[in-house]
């Protein structure tokens, strides 16, 4: 047989070389992230043991947990109410969160971007001290605030504008109040990293064409910045989708988001594979939503 | 053209939100850092300064036991994280398509796309079984978790610096006749040093801030710093936490400060 | 390279192979007194870990998954036998330990550990409703704080998520016994329990604090954490339900799988001390089973409210017996729909 040409020989050893590179991460990861989801998935569909884990028997009864219920009493077979309201409110509040961070985080972003050259690298170290700074001390920090004897409640009760304390602590409000402090520089940076590419001359343009400035920034700065909005949106949706810290510190063990949920199950709710198929749906949530993303961001790329 | 009033990166309302916005993300940290030097054990009322709290929490011996344990943990971690992620980047960088190199980004990554929580319940479960098979309980488990999702955050800044590397250097020292591994040891590794620097730091910040799979995955008497502040938030609401907080947002800001100028010196 | 991979050795096995002096401790949160631990470790050179936990059923998930690395775990009585059919519990045989003499008499020969071959009492106590009165001016002696709020503390009620302290009182509520399998009645209990929970604030621990800051204004709540929200702030004030509440004991007992049997039966012995056993009340304000504490114990303790029962409370105390599987397992199932 004839010895492949030099070329390609050169070429399958380089190929073989970059694997050879990857490995040891790939390993580290299959071992340590990526592997163990599969074992999720194996004890989504086994039977919860009495306190913990599973026994080996194959079992419906995760899955059919996640979105029906039994009831206890006349064993009617209907929609597991609280799963979905809590489904529900995760959904919600995340896009709450998101909203309120793009808001919030698009004038501070294009703040940021149109500082002189020599002021801008100030400005972005004082926004990234906050995106880096332990999502507990953050939670911690706003918990201070709202809490009934907190900075918030103790100002309105000074200035004589309230004379009880405004019950915020335990609420839906203080999860979401939370986690869009705790998301905001999630969607800054990537909004800035759109707007510092911009092209002030389209917009002068714009102004010519135009005249108003809110029209300028509706069909000229919106559609050249979006892939920063979107990648900011999904950076802040998907973890606010899973999060856990957040919810268990300011939400009082009422109001359960998924990964509070998820938790329950394998402490008091004694029900791993309910807990493993629940994981499994956050998943495909989030799955969806990437999808979604990468769709967007690629429609932008061809209509630009 | 026509005079216009105003500047055209200006917008209405812009630049007030955003200066309010960082008053917000600011306002409580700093509340946060002054009170934890009050002298008083409540927000509501502030009794001098005082560094007592600080004191409480370094001879606290949960906490000083919780922080050598994030220390170590952290240094382990970034250690093995940085080389592998070093590794990786090399040999997905600079080189043309392969097949496979889609599958090596999405799994290298695989951390940031998945919700903490689903890592956290699957290396709980996986993790159950080797610890009743083996009866093996030390940091180990630990040290693997965080180094696995510590990787993506060593990997990026690497590539991104490998990516913005001269190739004429290196075609020079091949030029001169330097063998490949050469050329790797005193060319490109030492070019390479500000990003695999700066993916250490970060892998060092992420691994010290981890809650969530540390709270999973950790076995008796093995507490972290954030999993020692998130049992004390959850009952005692002492300004401890307030001065551990303050300590660790120095530390977090030494780092980020070298990171940033690390990042500068474009080499 | 070789330094590090030393210390990463190094670290592994040290941490792996446990050291001679070693305790680990999981005990509910706020229930050991870190002056009894110091004290422990001085007198016996062992270094003791506390992990806490926040309910019978988190402590038996965590350790009958196995690989927990605990010594000792504190149970409550009607959990007891369930920690032993399992096989989870050494039986360390504490009475035939030095310190057994102390132990109280009528709390040696108990249902749920007779003789007590497994475990050493800790701390007994009662469950009640704790309330601020200036949010509520009404009479705390009812579970109708919880089962049905009062307009003054609608979103404000924390109910702790202890299922079978909270169970009881709702059934006991409801008028039946605890350990009832009547399905009309239970079914009655879960609705009623599903349509108060809208008007709870949270469920949630750390009591004694929560009340003490007046982060929470009234909740369903041991009685030594009641009593230290109240001396931290005096408008709290401690309910005994007349409807009929629970009276609990917790006891420390060794695990089966326990790495450090030997310090686990040293600290055995050690709280069965009365000084020790005073020591351990004065932390966390409940009561203990030892014999001679009492002259150790603190002032505020004698006469307190919430330790001392009124007579008019006296009879509607009810140990908390072990139910059977069957009747537990309706529980399990009602707690779950309520918990989500």
């Amino acid at each position: 047989m004839r010895a492949a040409p030099p070329e390609v020989a050169a070429e399958r050893a380089r190929i073989r070389a970059n694997w050879l590179l990857s490995t040891p991460a790939l390993v580290l990861l299959a071992i340590a992230a990526s592997g163990p989801l599969l074992i999720v998935v194996l004890y989504s569909v086994l039977e919860a043991g009495e306190y913990s884990g599973v026994v080996w028997r194959l079992s419906g009864e995760g899955w059919f947990q996640v979105f029906l219920e039994r009831d206890i009493f006349d064993d009617t077979v209907g929609l597991a109410d609280a799963h979905l309201s809590i489904f529900w409110r995760s959904v919600r509040l995340s896009l709450l969160t998101t909203l309120i961070t793009l808001v919030l985080g698009f004038p501070t972003a294009w703040f940021i971007a149109t500082r002189s050259p020599s002021q801008r690298p100030l400005w972005l170290f004082l926004i990234t001290i906050p995106f880096w700074t332990n999502l507990l001390i953050r939670t911690f920090a706003i918990m201070e605030v709202i809490r009934n004897e907190g900075i918030l409640n103790l100002s309105l009760m000074g200035l004589g504008l309230i004379d009880r304390p405004i019950q915020i602590l335990y609420t839906d409000t203080a999860v979401l109040i939370g986690m869009a402090y705790v998301y905001l520089p999630l969607m800054v940076l990537p909004l800035y990293a759109a707007m510092e590419r911009f092209d002030f001359r389209l917009v002068e343009a714009g102004y010519d064409l135009y005249a108003t400035r809110l029209r300028v920034l509706r069909r000229v700065i919106l559609p050249l910045v979006r892939p920063g909005i979107v990648a900011g949106s999904i950076l802040v949706f998907v973890p606010s989708l899973g999060a856990y810290v957040t919810p268990r510190v300011l939400g009082g063990g009422k109001n359960l988001m998924i990964g509070n949920l998820i938790d329950l199950q394998f402490g008091q709710g004694r029900n791993w594979p309910l807990g493993a198929a629940l994981s499994m749906t956050l998943l495909v949530i989030v799955a969806i939503a990437l999808v979604f993303y990468v769709r967007a961001v690629t429609r932008g790329e061809d209509r630009g | 053209m026509a005079e216009r009033g105003f500047s055209v990166r200006s917008l209405p309302g812009f630049g007030t939100t955003a200066i309010v916005t960082f008053l917000a993300l600011y306002a409580p940290i700093v509340t946060l850092v002054v009170y934890s030097f009050n002298a008083g054990p409540t927000i509501s009322s502030w009794e001098g300064v005082s560094l007592r709290w600080y004191a409480d929490a370094w001879q606290n011996r949960a906490v000083q036991d919780a922080a050598i344990r994030s220390l170590v943990l952290a240094t382990l971690a970034s250690a093995i994280a940085t080389s592998v992620a070093t590794l990786a980047a090399l040999g997905t960088t600079r080189t043309g398509r392969f097949r496979g190199r889609t599958l090596i980004y999405t799994l290298i990554n695989q951390p940031l796309m998945v919700p903490e929580i689903v890592t956290a319940v699957a290396l709980l479960i996986f993790f159950a079984m080797i610890k009743v098979a083996t009866g093996y309980q030390g940091l180990g488990y630990l040290v693997l978790a965080h180094a696995a999702f510590c990787v993506p955050f060593a990997y990026l800044p690497i590539r991104a610096r490998l990516e913005g590397m001269d190739l004429t250097l290196e075609t020079a020292a091949a030029d001169l006749y330097a063998s490949p591994y050469a050329t790797f040891r005193h060319v490109t590794l030492p070019l390479l040093a500000p990003g695999i620097g700066a993916g250490a730091m970060l892998a060092f910040v992420i691994s010290l801030d981890d809650v969530v799979i540390t709270e999973f995955v950790k076995s008796a008497g093995q507490e972290t710093l954030p999993t020692y502040m998130l049992g004390q938030m959850r009952r005692a609401i002492s300004p401890e936490v307030n001065a551990i907080s303050t300590a660790l947002l120095v530390l977090t800001i030494l780092l980020l400060t070298a990171f940033f100028l690390l990042n500068r010196k474009r080499g | 390279m070789k330094i590090l991979a030393g210390l990463l050795a190094s670290t592994l096995l040290a941490t792996g192979a446990q050291a001679a002096g070693e305790l680990n401790i999981f005990n509910w949160g706020n229930y050991t007194n870190p002056e009894l631990i110091k004290k422990f470790e001085a007198a016996h050179g062992v270094k003791v870990t506390v992990t806490d936990y926040d309910s019978n059923t988190t402590a038996l998930t965590k350790i009958e998954a196995g690989g927990h690395g605990f010594d000792i775990v504190v149970p409550s009585a009607n959990y007891m036998p369930i920690f032993v059919e399992k096989g989870l519990l050494l039986e360390a045989r504490p009475d035939q330990m030095e310190n057994f003499k102390n132990v109280d008499p009528r709390w040696v020969e108990v249902s749920w550990d007779s003789g007590r071959r497994y475990s050493v009492p800790w701390q007994w106590g009662t469950t009640g409703i704790a309330v601020n009165t200036t949010a509520y001016a009404g009479d705390p002696n009812t579970s109708a704080i919880f089962m049905d709020p009062p307009p003054e503390l609608e979103g404000k009620v924390n109910v702790i998520p202890e299922m079978s302290d909270v169970m009881a009182l709702a059934i006991m509520y409801m008028g039946g016994k605890p350990c009832t399998e009547d399905r009309e009645l239970l079914r009655k209990v879960r609705d009623q329990l599903v349509a108060a929970k809208p008007k709870w604030q949270s469920m949630d621990y750390g009591m004694t604090e929560k009340l003490s800051s007046s982060d929470t204004m009234a909740s369903v709540n041991w009685n030594g954490s009641t009593m230290r929200a109240r001396l931290n702030n005096p408008n709290v004030v401690y309910g005994y339900p007349k409807e009929g509440y629970p009276v609990w004991m917790d006891s420390a007992a060794i695990l089966a799988d326990a790495k450090n049997v030997e310090n686990a039966k040293l600290f055995l012995n050690f709280i069965m001390d009365p000084e020790n056993a005073a020591m351990i009340s004065d932390f966390a304000k409940y009561s203990n089973g030892i014999l001679g504490s009492e002259a150790f114990m603190p002032d505020e303790m004698k006469n307190a409210p919430e330790i001392v029962v009124p007579a008019a409370a006296a009879g509607q105390g009810v140990f908390l017996p072990t139910c059977p599987s069957s009747a537990n397992d309706l529980y399990t199932a009602i707690w779950t729909d309520l918990q989500k």
